[in-house]
């Protein structure tokens, strides 16, 4: 195919092929961003999270007495166990992405205190006994807490669990020692410290902050005895087959109102609960998907506008072409090449534009680097819709009978 | 001389009525994309207080010491007991009030309702003349009820609502946590939005449902406070008044300029003492005092998702009109004939640019009408988002007008170059070509 020759006629009509060139290049750079943000809310929404997610529901329990939680959380869990489909319950401080969070910053040397730098901040849950396994958390190394570690671990004055076990996340135990093993490590923060007896899968924290940030997953577990709680174990999880979830909670939350008619409750299924922390990254993602391909569309239509424009002003010179032996392949193919430049164009410029954004958004926005891949991906879709685009008006152009060039000129 | 170029635009643009069609399309949804965000974004940065927040301020000082791990440099949004009793108690403001907030068990005594976890203001009486708290029902308490700890209380008409049936409720009692409270007052419905005051609310959640005097919820909520941070471990949990943790903040009502600078002052000096005490580890240099707006400003208002929804959506307008620029070139010069027939007939290089433009604002203005319906249609998306300022989402007159505005203003934009080009157009040229 001769390119100078197309060169040389969009060089007449510099201002369409410019702003051809620019609608296509910032088309790209749009779309490269925006798909990458898209991305990245997708890969947040699919963190994994090391518990039973789809077999828990909950019920939170608060406004009862503290005073009779020794005896109380004992009775309510034992009235849970009898409902009908409950294959495991336990009561637990807070829950991975139910936004209530209790952090505490930890170092790996006794003199550490929390306003050292260098010390690390976990977000920390209290199990009672036989929430290990309701949860269903996975233990990498080590064991799980035994009945003498819920029974010897309460709260004192201090907001710190009084005991010195503690189970943590793989991800605290590359972060505290990495290339060691955990097991038996210990950690501190002023007049508390905590050995290392077990390593569990990845937890995700109440709270998470970026996509893809091994913080997420900084979640450290301490037993905790029903007495010992101080109202601290006000959450009931309960274990069941996915299709029993909804039923055993209604029951679930109606026992506890029952035993504890002071008390207030607040259930929910736990998928929904995960569901419901990402909703509006959610609703971003898809309002970028409906930005983008209505993006594309407007590109594609003014595409088309302009190569109609070109082809009505061109309809002489191709009947000439046409009469001089040109095939309708061959006037095709002139217009397909010329968009397939015009879009090169484009694409070059939107790869350097989009790059640009990047950078930008970096700096004002929690935003990574955009991965080198989504350009040529991006490349490709947009040379294959100005392909489609021109497809009409090429056609169109191909059918230009020779006869029109001895018309009129 | 405007009706005949208005005449000329519009037989122009039945004449090729997909080019015309294709145009409107693009700037409406240009328009449309970028009013949705851009309302949104107008809303969110929106006034709480409109009329009032320049004489409402927010004294905020640093009380974390050792400052060890005070990395940041602003102070936190709230400060420990002593100094926000000591700043609200000097009463140097025309009016201030404290304030902190905790969830709280609440019920009605003997109504067999079952009892409900909300959220408690615990503040001091100047807070309801400063932020122009509606009443719909009795009043707040008085500075007496603050000193005496009353057991007193003000509910939201949304509480009123649920408890007494939207009754006048004044002179019941409630049981709050364990203690009863005489309700004194019941709000109109009020939703101040973002909601300023509570420096760590959601910024657009509900405001409260119960507000007490913050010395007598002190007492009957003993425990249930929830510090935002602490630099020592607090002596024992829930005894935040002597712990080292920030969880109480004022505001303050200064109405000249000469007040604001007296005060701020008084706040850069209750820092520098406090530190030549050796309580605090930083004096002035952390003491701040904002008005509402730029503290808004400062905690950052606007969600960052809606942010980057704005930019997309302008860099999404401005493809609209590359869009619109080139196929206005098409259609002008593809009546380059017609064009010269007129400019040899003796009209000027200023009429032809006059009637392109004239043509292109018509466009823009359908562009508008069509982008306006798209703006609703995008809102009542928004409003459908499970955000919490989906509610907010409305056009008001104000965006209504820029809509067309913008829409006119971008396809007259968007006609410059194709109008100059085809006022361009030579005569004679194209007589030679008819």
């Amino acid at each position: 195919m001769e390119i100078l020759p197309i060169l040389a006629s969009l060089r007449k009509h510099r201002i369409p092929t410019v702003l051809i060139v620019l609608e296509i290049a910032l088309t790209c750079a749009v779309l490269c961003n925006a798909v990458f943000m898209i991305g990245q809310r997708v890969s947040a929404i699919r963190l994994p999270n090391a518990i039973d997610e789809h077999s828990l529901s909950t019920v939170g329990l608060s406004g009862t007495d503290e005073k009779t939680a020794g005896s109380d959380i004992p009775r309510n869990l034992a009235a849970l166990r009898g409902i009908p489909g409950v294959q495991a319950v336990g009561a637990i401080s807070t829950l991975p992405l139910s936004h209530n969070n209790w952090g505490w910053s930890f170092g790996t040397s006794p003199d550490e205190s929390i306003f050292n730098k260098k010390t690390v901040n976990f977000s920390l849950f209290f199990l009672g006994e036989g929430a290990d396994k309701a949860l269903g958390l996975r233990l990498l190394e080590g064991r799980f807490f035994n009945a003498d570690d819920y029974a010897d671990s309460s709260f004192g004055s201090a907001p710190l669990p009084e005991t010195h076990v503690t189970l943590v996340t793989h991800s605290i135990a590359e972060r505290m020692w990495p290339g060691q093993s955990a097991l038996g490590k210990t950690y501190y923060t002023t007049s508390h410290y905590y050995t290392v007896v077990g390593v569990i899968a990845d937890v995700l924290r109440p709270n998470i902050d970026g996509q893809g940030e091994a913080s997420n997953y900084f979640s450290a577990f301490y037993p905790m005895s029903a007495e010992g709680s101080k109202g601290n174990l006000r959450r009931y999880v309960l274990r069941s087959a996915p299709g029993d979830r909804d039923r055993v909670m209604r029951a679930a939350e109606q026992k506890l109102i029952e035993l504890n008619p002071n008390g207030v409750t607040k259930s929910a299924i736990y998928s929904d609960m995960r569901d419901q922390y990402f909703a509006d990254m959610r609703s971003m993602a898809w309002m970028l998907v409906l930005v983008c391909v209505v993006m594309l569309a407007v590109t594609a239509f003014g595409i088309v506008g302009l190569t109609s424009f070109w082809v009505g002003q061109r309809r002489q010179q191709i009947g000439i072409r046409r009469a001089v032996g040109a095939s309708r392949g061959h006037i095709m193919q002139y217009f397909q090449t010329e968009n397939f430049l015009l879009s090169g164009a484009g694409v070059v410029l939107g790869v350097a534009l989009a790059y640009g954004i990047n950078l930008y958004l970096m700096r004002h926005y929690e935003i990574t680097r955009l991965p080198w891949y989504y350009l040529p991906v991006s490349a490709i879709v947009l040379w294959g819709l100005g392909q489609l685009a021109v497809l009409g008006p090429a056609l169109r152009a191909a059918n230009v009978p020779p006869v029109v060039a001895t018309r009129s000129a | 001389m405007f009706g005949y170029y208005l005449d000329l635009a519009l037989r122009s643009l039945k004449r090729n009525r997909v080019l015309t069609a294709l145009m409107v399309l693009a700037i409406a949804v240009g328009i449309g994309a970028s009013m949705t965000t851009l309302t949104v974004v107008h809303l969110l940065s929106g006034d709480p207080m409109p009329g009032k927040s320049s004489v409402l301020f927010f004294p905020q000082v640093d009380p974390e010491n050792p400052v060890t791990l005070s990395l940041h440099r602003n102070p936190w949004p709230a400060m420990d007991y002593r100094s926000a009793v000591d700043i609200w108690s000097s009463h140097r403001a025309d009016r201030q009030a404290i304030l902190t907030s905790s969830s709280v068990k609440v019920r009605l005594p003997d109504s067999g309702q079952p009892p409900l976890m909300l959220s408690m203001l615990s503040t001091s009486t100047d807070f309801f003349p400063m932020f122009d708290v509606p009443f719909q029902y009795g009043s707040g308490w008085s500075a007496d009820d603050d000193a005496s700890r009353a057991r007193v209380a003000v509910i939201s008409a949304d509480l009123n609502q649920k408890l007494f049936g939207g009754a006048n409720s004044v002179g019941r009692i409630l049981r709050v946590r364990d203690a009863d409270m005489r309700i004194v007052g019941v709000l109109k419905p009020w939703r101040p939005t973002p909601l300023f005051y509570d420096p760590w609310s959601q910024n657009f959640s509900k405001s409260e449902d119960v507000f007490a005097p913050f010395s007598s919820s002190l007492e009957i909520n003993k425990g249930n406070f929830q510090a935002y941070t602490c630099w020592h471990v607090p002596p024992s949990m829930g005894n935040l008044q002597d712990a080292d943790c920030v969880w109480v903040w004022v505001w303050a009502e200064l109405d000249s300029p000469a007040k604001v600078r007296d005060y701020a002052r008084f706040v850069d000096d209750y820092a520098n003492t406090q530190k030549s005490l050796g309580r605090f580890a930083v004096g002035s240099e952390h003491a701040r005092l904002h008005d509402l707006m730029t503290w808004l400003t400062d905690r950052g208002q606007v969600p960052d998702d809606v942010r980057l929804q704005a930019w997309l959506a302008s860099a999404f307008l401005v493809i609209c009109l590359f869009n619109a620029v080139g196929l206005l070139l098409a259609k002008f010069l593809r009546r380059s004939g017609e064009i010269g027939v007129r400019r040899a007939l003796g009209a000027s290089r200023g009429a032809i640019f006059a009637q392109c433009l004239v043509e292109a604002g018509l466009i823009g203005l359908l562009g508008g009408f069509f982008g306006w319906l798209l703006t609703l249609v995008g809102l009542w998306l928004v409003r459908r988002q499970p955000v919490d300022y989906a509610h907010l989402a409305h056009l008001d007159t104000a965006m209504f007008f820029v809509t067309f505005a913008m829409a006119i203003g971008a396809s007259l934009i968007a006609g410059l170059i194709p109008a100059l080009r085809a006022s361009r157009v030579v005569p004679g040229w194209q007589l030679k070509a008819l």
